[in-house]
């Protein structure tokens, strides 16, 4: 298990690595260079740079040099946790994200925890109940969860809770609370908000995971060993959940891989729709006003959190299921 | 022996043939053949296949259902509600009543009433703006049009937007953009999965490693951010039939990996199959063996692959569209049209706004549910 972690996490700074100059090239992607833009950006709100100023940030940022020269200059300053700063916001970087990924991981992990747990009743009963009118209400249930956008369905809650009830549904704070340093009061106005945009959010995949929840335990449901427990007397919702519900459960976990990245990046659309403080409005704010450093450092958070969320289901799957753990060991 | 007897006992003779004839068709039929025996047992994909053929018919011929030209503005006429159309007064009828608008003084809004007392005849085929036939010739001839196009208004059947444009046209139009994008797409990711599967299974070897590792390295990348990334990167001044292409590329540049490890997999196992080796004992070259030996045996799967791949495409073009970095106006497409309703004040102003999303929500829908059918039947001898 230790081995199977180590291996994992050797292969980390690689893929960071790689994905950071992938974030690099869609920094420099926009035509002209940062410091120009800067420049305009500067001269559109009426101030302006002298020559000297303007000439060091070139050299600060290697402007002048060779495209792998500016990539180190800008890699040594990330892994010395100086991300630049935002032309849009004029503010440093690491201070524009550091609480909206926080707030993302929340919003994510909530939504994952949401998914598994709504998802494995629903699964676990439209296969025992096959045909059952429950178990066509959830297929139908799934079908639309799968064909709806997410941002559709917050679009359309949205607008049922302003015109029906009267309240706007957006942000995950309280307006006291937005701005607010954390404390006691916060966590529980965050707890209150943060329901609405993680059922959104898990809807589609609770869908897709209680479907093939439902078809591996259909498999399992026939299997000898069902026949052998029943017949030694064991009551039937002990032996669902004892055995076939386990191994049906292995498919879904190896899902876990794909899910939670997918969470992350997927929560970018529900969090601009329903302006929620995380860092995908961010994204597409700074994409639109071309705030590439921004952008860049966003893109690289995604990818950082991608990677955590498949170390952690990796994790998951090897202390759930033995056989990897031997594989791989 | 009478002539009804006669024609009884002929009647059992020409059944039990039929069955014979069965049971023989069923041993010589051709793989396709047997996909669509048991594909027609499912009659939810059945119903999905219909409503896809409509929803073709309108992506191929949107002049012909829209009622009006999807780009003229009417700035009299903007947040139109539907009108929707009425088929019964006392008797079939068809027509739609008429809406008067009038500025509100304080907001500067319009808003309309309908008025009941006045309705406006409709009927089939009528004559309307001009639209060119797949490019190739113009008409005047509508799905549903005014009895007097001179006189009356025209109709919003579903409302209009901040413009004044006429909703139910866009849609229409939408539609083609839309199904397209997606098709194109997934016909991209396809190819690039079948060769590049194909020649990771077939070669094996420095070829296979280094694709898949590309595979792993781009299943680990999160999609939405890249693509935002990348289609911001794209030109403002790009034609709008460029940007498409573009846009249609960075779809597929992420989504081709999971159809090529399919691929793969199932040529490793192929290539020790007694036919390919036979292929190549009689000296068949190697393209010949991969693509007239053993893509074949695996159509069906890439048929249905490829039907449950296209609603992910479309949901992804009209994620893209709606977030302002996708398609852009003056194309039109289900994205680009719900980007009106993206914020809370026009959604609650003009709810009819989100009906694009049941467009989306319907064509996803039915190509879902046509999938499972077609994957379901692509292995007939199970």
């Amino acid at each position: 298990m230790l081995v199977y972690i180590v291996k994992r996490l050797l292969l980390l700074p690689l893929l960071l690595l790689v994905f950071s100059v992938i974030a690099f090239i869609l920094i420099q992607a926009p035509p002209g260079d940062f410091v120009t833009s800067y420049v305009a950006e500067l001269a559109a709100s009426g101030s302006s740079m002298d020559r000297l100023q303007i000439d060091a940030l070139r050299e600060l940022y290697g402007l002048d040099r060779p495209g792998y020269v500016q990539y180190f200059k800008w890699l040594s300053r990330i892994l010395q946790g100086d991300l630049g700063i935002s032309l849009d916001f004029q503010k440093p970087i690491s201070e524009l994200i550091g609480q909206r990924l926080l707030l993302t991981v929340i919003l994510g992990l909530s939504t994952f925890l949401f998914t598994f747990a709504v998802a494995l009743p629903i699964g676990t009963i439209s296969a025992t109940r096959q045909y059952s009118f429950f178990d066509y209400f959830f297929t139908v249930f799934n079908y639309v969860g799968v064909a709806t956008p997410t941002f559709m369905t917050a679009l359309i809650l949205m607008w049922l809770a302003f015109s029906k009830l009267g309240i706007t549904i957006t942000g995950l704070f309280s307006p006291e609370y937005a701005d607010a340093a954390w404390s006691f009061g916060r966590v529980v106005d965050l707890g209150k908000h943060v329901w609405l945009p993680m059922v959104i959010l898990g809807l589609d995949g609770t869908a897709r995971l209680a479907r093939i929840l439902r078809a591996n335990l259909l498999d399992e449901l026939n299997k000898p060993y069902m026949e052998m427990a029943r017949a030694k007397g064991m009551p039937e919702w002990r032996l669902i959940i004892k055995y076939p519900v386990r191994l049906a459960i292995n498919p879904l976990v190896s899902s876990l891989g794909w899910y939670l990245p997918l969470i992350f990046s997927g929560s970018l659309i529900v969090a601009t729709v329903l302006n929620l403080p995380t860092i995908g409005p961010l994204l597409l704010r700074s994409l639109i006003s071309q705030d590439m450093f921004l952008a860049g450092s966003i893109v690289l958070s995604y990818f950082g959190l991608a990677v955590i969320g498949t170390l952690l289901s990796d994790v998951l799957l090897a202390w759930l299921d033995p056989r990897i753990r031997m594989e791989e060991s | 022996m009478s002539a009804e007897t006669e024609s009884k006992t002929e009647n059992i003779e020409v059944r039990q043939a039929g069955q014979r004839e069965d049971a023989d068709a069923i041993s010589v039929a051709p793989n396709w053949k047997l996909v669509w025996w048991r594909f027609r047992k499912h009659r939810l994909a059945l119903v999905a296949g219909v409503l896809l053929f409509f929803i073709i018919l309108i992506a191929g011929f949107p002049g012909f259902f829209s009622t009006q030209d999807p780009s003229q503005s009417d700035t009299t006429g903007s947040f139109m509600p539907p009108q929707g159309i009425h088929i019964w007064d006392d008797g079939p009828a068809f027509f739609a009543y008429a809406a008067n608008g009038a500025r509100n003084p304080r907001t500067l809004r319009m808003e309309w009433q309908l008025d009941e007392s006045q309705k406006v005849p409709l009927r089939l085929f009528g004559r309307g703006y001009e639209w060119k036939v797949l490019g190739l010739f113009t008409t005047d001839i509508h799905l549903i049009g005014l009895v007097n196009p001179d006189e009356d208004k025209p109709i919003h059947l579903l409302g209009t937007d901040r413009l004044g444009r006429d909703q139910w046209s866009r849609l229409m139009y939408g539609t083609q953009v839309s199904l397209s994008v997606g098709l194109l797409a997934v016909f991209i990711s396809t190819v690039l999965g079948i060769f590049l599967g194909g020649i990771s299974g077939y070669f094996g070897g420095l070829a296979d490693m280094v694709i898949q590792r590309v595979v792993e390295l781009l299943q680990s990348i999160p999609p939405i951010p890249i693509w935002l990334a990348l289609s911001a990167a794209l030109p403002r001044t790009w034609s709008v039939t460029t940007s498409y292409l573009a846009i249609t590329g960075i779809l597929a540049l992420l989504t081709w990996t999971t159809l090529a490890r399919e691929v793969r997999g199932r040529f490793l196992a192929l290539r020790e199959e007694d036919f390919v080796v036979a292929a190549k004992l009689a000296g068949c070259r190697q393209l010949r063996i991969v693509f007239r030996h053993m893509v074949p045996t695996m159509n069906s799967h890439i048929i249905a692959a490829v039907t449950l791949a296209i609603p992910v495409m479309i949901i992804n073009e009209t994620f893209l569209s709606f977030l302002g970095l996708g398609l852009r106006p003056p194309a039109i497409s289900w994205g680009v049209l719900l980007q009106e309703a993206q914020n809370l004040q026009s959604v609650a102003l003009a709810p009819w706004l989100l009906l694009p999303g049941v467009a989306v929500i319907i064509t996803v829908l039915v190509l879902n549910v046509l999938g499972d059918g077609l994957r379901d039947a692509a292995d007939p001898y199970h």
